[in-house]
Parts: C-alpha cells; structure tokens; sequence
C-alpha cells in the first residue's frame, strides 16, 4: 500500500475498523511512523468517548468475582506451592536439571509475563545446582541462578491484614528497588523476583501498606551481598 | 498453607483503599500483580466497558466475556502500558472495544441484526450520585456527534459500534471505501476537536 494511504488508516485503526490482515499492515507501520504514533493518541481518545455512549445496564456482579478469581489464579503460581515435579532439590539428577532447562529455554524469549513461564524459571533456578543461597533473617532464604534470576522461598507468618511483605534488590551503589510482594509466608512456596539480582546487590524485606510502596519503609531483614 | 483456601473475604477487596488513586497509579499497582488495583481499575469502567461490550456483541453472555477477557489483558500486559502513547482509560476501553469486535467478528452476529444508531438507544437511566459523572459524559460526547455531518457520524457509529470493517462498511452503505476512509478520518478527527473543547480529556473522577 502507498504510504500516503497507510497514514490514513488511522482512524480506521483507532474505530477496530480494519480487518486483520489491514491491522497487521497499519500496526507494523505504526511500529515506525512517528506521525500516525502521535495521531493516534487523539484519535484513539476521540474513539473511546463513544464508549461513553454506549452505556447499558450495569454488568452483574457475578462478573467482578470471576474476573478477581481469574485474576487471582493468574498470580497464583507465585505463591501456591509448586507441583511436586518442579520441587527440584539442588542435587536433583543432571538429566532432570537438563530436562528442565531445556525446556525453559524455549520460553524464555517469549519473556516471563505468563505464570507458565514464571513457574519454568521457579524450576530453574531451584534445580540449578551452581545458584548462590542467601539469608534474610532466620526464615526466609533467596537462591539466585546465574543470569540474576532469583527465587524467595519464605517462612514468615503471614502479613497482618491491610499490609504486605516486599522484596527489594539493594544494588552495591543506588537505591533499593522492588522485587515483589507476597504476604503469605507459611506456604513455603518459592516466588520468583520479578528484578534480577546483580552481582554484589543485597537484598531485603520490608513490610508495607497493601499494594506495595517505591521505596522501603520499614525493612525487617537485609541480606549480606549475593 | 494454600491461598486456595484462604476465606472468601480475603481474595475479595473491597479496593476501598485505591479508590482515590488516579487511573495511572492504579495501572502501575497492577503492573506489580496488585489485585486490589486491578478491582478499583474494574469498578472504574465496568460500567462503561460492560456497556460497550453489550452495545457492539449484543448477547449479555458475550458481552461479559468480552469484559472479562479485556481486563484480563489489562491484567497481563499493564507493565507494558505506555503512557506517552495514551490515557490509561483509553487504552482500557480500546481493549474492551477489541475484544468485542473479535467476538462479534468471530460470531458473525451484527449481519444477522438491523443497525442502530445512537438515538435509538437511550433507554438506561442512570441515577445514583456516582454515575451523575457518566452520563454527564455521555451526554457530552452526543452533543459532540450531533455537531458531526451525518454521513461522518454514520461511519464512526456503524464502524465503533456494529464492528464493521471499512470494507464491509462500504458495502453496506453502497460507497466507495476510499469515501469510507475519508468519513473516518474526517468525522473522528473532528470529534476529537470538539471534544477537546469541550475538555473530555479528563480520567473519570477517582469515585
Ligand atoms: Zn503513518
């Protein structure tokens, strides 16, 4: 298609207006056309005030529970104890370790945003033999595999209501960054950080209001250097 | 101890404590898994979502899947929210809008219907103290449409609203898709005008 035509399948772009294949097209165009990039913040604000008016009735609130527990179950290989198979102990036999990696390493372009792809790096770096251990405090220790990757595994009571435990990476020189929240700690289940941890970073858990903070408020352990 | 079966109450926030944050704070609390502020984000724009959904499927049943599986993505993908490129809201409602077209495309449902435009479907009042602020929106952007020439708000409707494709758009209106394109584009960029005028370029109030 002309470049002069393709500019104007913004606004079809911003309305759904196209069909797949003309999706595609416009969106790798897009991916390189500053013009239409900022056009179609207005077109695409102008397009949603029609939602506006398309109001209906409410939706039923059997909807919100089941989004929440889909939600909910979405997040949950962070905390729930995993598959037996994937409880690699460090001395799990090589083919198993093997095996494993093999099989992360295929997903792993694909980035970690799945629980899948979460779980698969869990069993990484816990089944790799060659991984750093760190304490924090008495309960709760961090293995972390060799490209940062690392996995918390927490025997904390759970957090009190209202509140949350946070993880945070505290790199040699900077400040200490998030690395995750989870509140229940009794579980035992290993939670992959979603930072890596660089070489010479502490770590730390901080306790904090729901919802996590930027910055630590009250630390309750801090690491030695990983 | 399992999540799983933790009380009902406890997987249940009343996301009481994010309902002051501003859209964006609440996309980044979600981008670091916080269920909570995905809730808050829902209770936000259901009722727009859920409305858009049933206005472009037609079927309640398809409409909530649609909801669901938009906010899903919202769930998914927040980390990957860009907010130079758009308003959290926006890219909301463009998930929900999507989501819908490919259910509705996938059905092949709108052939099967007559289609509407919008002064047709006004039957929902809204009344509560919280929802005063949507229909104030809703109102303001049919004022908007109606500043629209005819032929221009005819193609944003039928294309926003049915899920029709340029192409199929032309056919059904017996024009050519080149005179489709031009409608698009003119009427919606125009509507943004308008609607910036009218400073429509605000988040729903933190309700
Ligand atoms: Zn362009």
């Amino acid at each position: 298609m002309e470049q002069e035509l393709i500019h104007d399948l913004a606004a079809a772009y911003a309305l759904d207006a196209l069909d797949e294949s003309e999706r595609r097209e416009f969106e790798e165009h897009l991916a390189s056309c500053e013009q239409c990039s900022e056009e179609l913040v207005g077109l695409g604000d102008a397009a949603a005030a029609l939602a506006y008016v398309a109001e209906g009735p409410a939706p039923p609130a059997a909807l919100r529970e089941r989004l929440l527990d889909r939600v909910h179950e979405d997040r949950a290989p962070n905390v729930v104890p995993l598959r037996r198979r994937f409880a690699l102990p460090a001395v799990a036999s090589f083919a198993v370790v093997a095996a494993a990696a093999a099989i992360v390493l295929g997903v792993w372009a694909a980035g970690l945003s799945s629980s899948l792809d979460r779980k698969d790096a869990i069993a990484r770096v816990l089944g790799d033999p060659t991984a750093t251990s760190v304490s924090l405090g008495q309960s709760s220790r961090v293995s972390i595999g060799k490209d940062g990757q690392a996995v918390l595994v927490s025997r904390l009571s759970t957090a009190p209501p209202g509140k949350t435990y946070e993880v945070w990476v505290i790199p040699a020189r900077g400040s200490a960054k998030p690395a995750g929240l989870f509140r229940v700690g009794r579980s035992a289940s290993p939670m992959l950080l979603s930072r890596t941890v660089p070489e010479g970073a502490q770590l730390g858990i901080s306790i904090e209001r729901r919802g996590g903070a930027p910055h630590p408020t009250n630390i309750l352990f801090v690491s030695s250097s990983a | 101890m399992n999540l799983r079966v933790l009380p009902a109450a406890a997987r249940r926030p009343a996301s009481r404590d994010h309902s002051g944050f501003p859209d964006e704070a609440l996309l980044a609390l979600v981008a670091r898994e916080d269920e909570e502020a995905l809730a808050a984000l829902y209770d936000r724009y259901s009722r727009v979502a859920y409305g858009l959904a049933l206005r472009v499927v037609r079927d309640p049943a398809l409409a909530e899947d649609a909801v669901q599986e938009a906010f899903l993505a919202v769930w998914r993908s927040a980390a990957g929210f860009r907010s130079d490129r758009a308003k959290p809201s926006t890219w909301i409602l463009t998930l929900v809008h999507r989501r819908a077209v490919d259910v509705v495309r996938r059905e092949e449902r709108r052939r099967a219907v007559p289609l509407e435009t919008t002064e047709q479907l006004d039957a929902y009042g809204l009344a509560t103290d919280e929802e005063i602020e949507l229909t104030d929106r809703r109102r303001l952007v049919q004022e908007a449409l109606r500043q629209l020439p005819d032929e221009q708000r005819e193609a944003l409707e039928l294309a926003y609203y049915a899920g029709l494709t340029q192409s199929e758009l032309a056919e059904r209106l017996s024009v050519p898709l080149g005179t489709i394109k031009s409608r698009m584009f003119t009427g919606l960029r125009r509507l943004r005008d308008i609607l910036a005028e009218a400073g429509l370029d605000e988040p729903l109030a933190e309700l």
